[in-house]
């Protein structure tokens, strides 16, 4: 088992590195840094030595990959690839095009996404696998086909509509909770109702749909007959036959996204004025802050890349029969 | 009139001719008829068939874009003749001028006053504020009161045209298809609904705005008819881009195995591995930057937001690749290890000819699935990516650019609703139409499902 894990961990460096490649060449080879500093600068009437100063300001103005100018090995690591690129290895993401500290701005803004995105994760789960189960006990009944009916058409609305919906009728019709907005201390659920319940109601179309083809495709199998042919009761069927046999297709689509929690959600932030790293890439795109978006992929990555892990070590949590070595 | 072929036009041309031609030699394998013969022996995948299409063709109709020839001016010698910068396409002509009719700025549906005061001034020339007479909305009433009336009377004499016109689609088709099993009926009465709303809408816009008008004062139901064109061209031209790469990929890495399949594999680990809507959005900027820098290189503003449409498309294509290919590559492995297969390669069959002969032909139920299930969650995409601001250019009407400009709309007093409502309704019937024709095709041509084992 450990030397399962230890061997996926050597498996991630050739794709990180992979990862750390493909944004060097979309940052810096397909747009020089010139026209980075040209486009920040503003984009008419920017003189030569405002661009160098820009570039010198923000480390830019070192050659790609060779320095040969540096002595010694500083011609390997003076060069924007080693500084830009290498480094994030380290978890050295540097500072932003603004100037501000990446990695204290990174530990700070990822408790209030985690704050929204957890309880959205597990109650959106718990919520769906109700639903589900429940139109799976009324299967082949027209309260069956008008089920999955609704939960096409739920899938069928933009998250947008969700949010905006959530926003207009519980926070500015019925004045239950603030419009947007966070607090760390004792007013905090207030802010997190309206978010969470929003993710939670947007999630149960897709979601709810997935897991009652999953318990379907469970409830065709011969286990279930013969649980029904010795008497079991329909609800017995559901919890203790069907429900534990779907966990591990269930867990192929959970498990892996628990470490992105902390990434938060783009949209949901950005409306309820949420300060997570959500808002925070929202912030770095329309701001063309490259630094920040760079790093922020390099963080997404390596989350991705331990919830496969996690995927897998659960796996074996599941289903006692796996074996991973 | 100078006809203007953008780049999108083309493809999306380009792209229907090589689609029917697709089916056209579909059509010839009689196991896949059955497949389309299942689909379409549902009600259902009748009328979400013919709702698909009439998006398909708004946005075919709006593809056709020409430059208006301008008047000559008074005074000016010489034969030269000079276009308008704002592009027309067919649409526009059919929807006769519905996108002309600029108001000043909000008006509510088929109000008849502006939605903000305005200082004006009264016969004798004293300066008063009130709610300013709209320019296109009513102005042939002879008093407010007879609004509703008026309005009532237009309805019903557009809704009997209408009726007519279906009547005459509806007949001939009916004696077209008068031999066919197929349950015909539910397009028809879908094709009869179609019409009676688009002649209505067409009819009444000549004298009111039917969704009111936006901040800049146009009217909503033009831009979010204008919407359909780009909403139905990016999930096509997108999942189109994605095929190619993903096919070749999936078909190789599952035939040839060994390196081949590592690379493969590596390839799409890492591009998965990306948080997708970073990687979107950091190319869109990157593009952006490149537009900004080289302004010369388009004629006229629409040819410039064209061009970032299509990088928009291209890039969604290339990063989204990587969950179909890992499905193809899957079903490859499987297929080349069935019997067939081994027979041709003990014949001698060439590698090429063994994949595009025994192998492509069974993976294409695959191919067919994620193109219609990947076709509504881009169009959904869309609007988040327009949101986020690196979507559509804001100029190119979408559905994402009316959302976005909805969120300050809501917290107006009173609520500015309808941008919101346009666009909610035309994004849902497609979205859910192409959901639910997706669920049908994937009971029909998924081998797991089998037949009669329907999800719905």
């Amino acid at each position: 088992m450990l030397a399962y894990i230890i061997r996926r961990l050597f498996y991630a460096i050739p794709i990180l590195i992979g990862v750390n490649l493909l944004t060097f060449t979309l940052f810096f080879v397909v747009n020089s840094p010139e026209d980075m500093a040209v486009s920040q600068l503003g984009q008419k009437y920017v003189t030569a030595a405002a661009i160098q100063a820009w570039k010198k300001k923000n480390g830019y103005d070192l050659p790609l990959f060779f320095n040969p100018e540096a002595a010694g090995s500083g011609a390997v690591t003076e060069t924007i690839f080693f500084s830009k690129s290498l480094r994030l290895f380290a978890f050295d993401f540097g500072r932003s095009e603004s100037g501000r500290d990446i990695t204290s701005d990174v530990s700070t803004r990822m408790w209030p996404s985690l704050a929204v995105a957890l309880p959205t994760f597990v109650v959106g789960i718990w919520v769906n696998i109700c639903v589900a189960l429940l139109v799976v006990m009324f299967h082949a009944t027209r309260l069956d086909r008008w089920a999955v009916l609704i939960f096409v058409a739920l899938m069928s609305i933009s998250y947008l509509f969700y949010i905006i919906g959530g926003q207009f009728l519980v926070a500015k019709i019925w004045k239950l909770v603030p419009i947007s907005g966070f607090h760390t201390q004792g007013q905090a659920w207030k802010f997190l109702l309206l978010p969470v319940l929003v993710g939670v109601v947007a999630g149960i179309g897709s979601g709810a749909r997935w897991y009652r083809t999953l318990f379907l495709e469970e409830a065709n199998q011969d286990y279930v007959r013969t649980a029904r042919a010795k008497g079991a009761s329909e609800i017995r069927v559901l919890f203790r036959h069907i429900l534990p046999n779907a966990l591990i297709p269930i867990l192929t689509g959970v498990v892996v996204v628990i470490p992105s929690l902390f990434m938060g959600g783009l949209l949901i932030e950005s409306f309820f004025g949420i300060p997570g790293l959500g808002s925070y890439m929202l912030d770095a795109i329309n701001a063309q802050d490259f630094a920040i978006v760079r790093s922020m992929v390099f963080i997404g990555s390596i989350l991705y890349i331990v919830g496969l892990i996690l995927t897998d070590i659960s796996y074996t949590w599941a289903d006692p029969r796996l074996r991973l070595d | 009139m100078k006809p203007l072929l953008l780049w999108s036009d083309m493809l999306i041309y380009l792209l229907v001719l090589a689609l029917c031609l697709f089916f056209l030699r579909l059509r010839r394998d009689p196991q896949i008829r059955t497949h389309w013969h299942q689909v379409f022996s549902t009600r259902l995948g009748m009328i979400t068939f013919t709702l698909i299409a009439t998006y398909v063709g708004i946005a075919l109709l709006d593809s056709l874009h020409f430059r208006k020839a301008l008047d000559p001016i008074e005074g000016t010698a010489g034969d030269e003749i000079f276009y308008d910068n704002q592009v027309t396409s067919v649409l526009d002509v059919m929807l006769m001028g519905m996108g002309e009719r600029f108001e000043r700025t909000y008006s509510a549906p088929f109000a008849l006053k502006s939605f903000e005061k305005q200082d004006m001034k009264d016969a004798n020339g004293g300066a008063y504020r009130d709610f300013p007479l709209l320019e296109h909305a009513g102005r042939h009433l002879a008093q407010p009161g007879d609004r509703w009336p008026d309005v009532l009377a237009k309805s019903t004499r557009a809704l009997l045209w209408g009726l007519l016109a279906a009547a005459v689609v509806v007949g001939v088709q009916r004696y077209l298809l008068r031999a066919s099993p197929l349950p015909w009926y539910a397009s028809w009465m879908t094709q009869a609904v179609v019409i009676c709303l688009g002649v209505w809408l067409v009819s009444i816009s000549r004298y009111y705005h039917v969704l009111g008008t936006d901040l800049g004062g146009a009217d909503v139901a033009y831009q979010s008819i204008k919407g359909v064109r780009t909403g139905v061209l990016l999930g096509t031209l997108a999942t189109l881009i994605m095929l190619p790469i993903a096919v070749t990929l999936g078909v190789m890495a599952g035939y040839f195995k060994g390196w081949v399949d590592d690379v493969v594999q590596y390839l799409y680990t890492t591009l998965s591995s990306i948080p997708g809507i970073l990687l979107i959005a950091a190319s869109v900027l990157l593009f952006q930057v490149y537009i900004d820098l080289n302004p010369d290189f388009f004629a006229v503003g629409m040819e410039k937001a064209d061009a970032r449409f299509i990088a928009l498309c291209f890039i969604l294509g290339v990063t989204s690749w990587s969950s179909l290919c890992r499905l193809i590559r899957a079903e490859t492995l499987k297929i080349s290890q069935l019997g067939y297969v081994q027979a041709a390669h003990a014949f001698g069959v060439s590698h090429t000819r063994i994949l595009v002969r025994h192998i492509l032909p069974n993976v294409v139920h695959i191919i067919l699935i994620t193109f219609v299930l990947d076709f509504s969650s881009l169009v959904l995409a869309e609007a988040v990516l327009s949101y986020i601001g690196v979507g559509i250019d804001p100029t190119m009407g979408s559905w994402g650019n009316m959302i976005n400009g909805a969120r300050s709309e809501l917290s107006r007093e009173p609520v500015v609703w309808w941008t919101l409502s346009g666009a909610f309704i035309f994004m849902f019937v497609l979205v859910l139409a192409a959901n639910l024709f997706s669920d049908l095709v994937r009971d029909a041509f998924d081998p797991r499902t089998g037949t009669g084992g329907s999800a719905l």
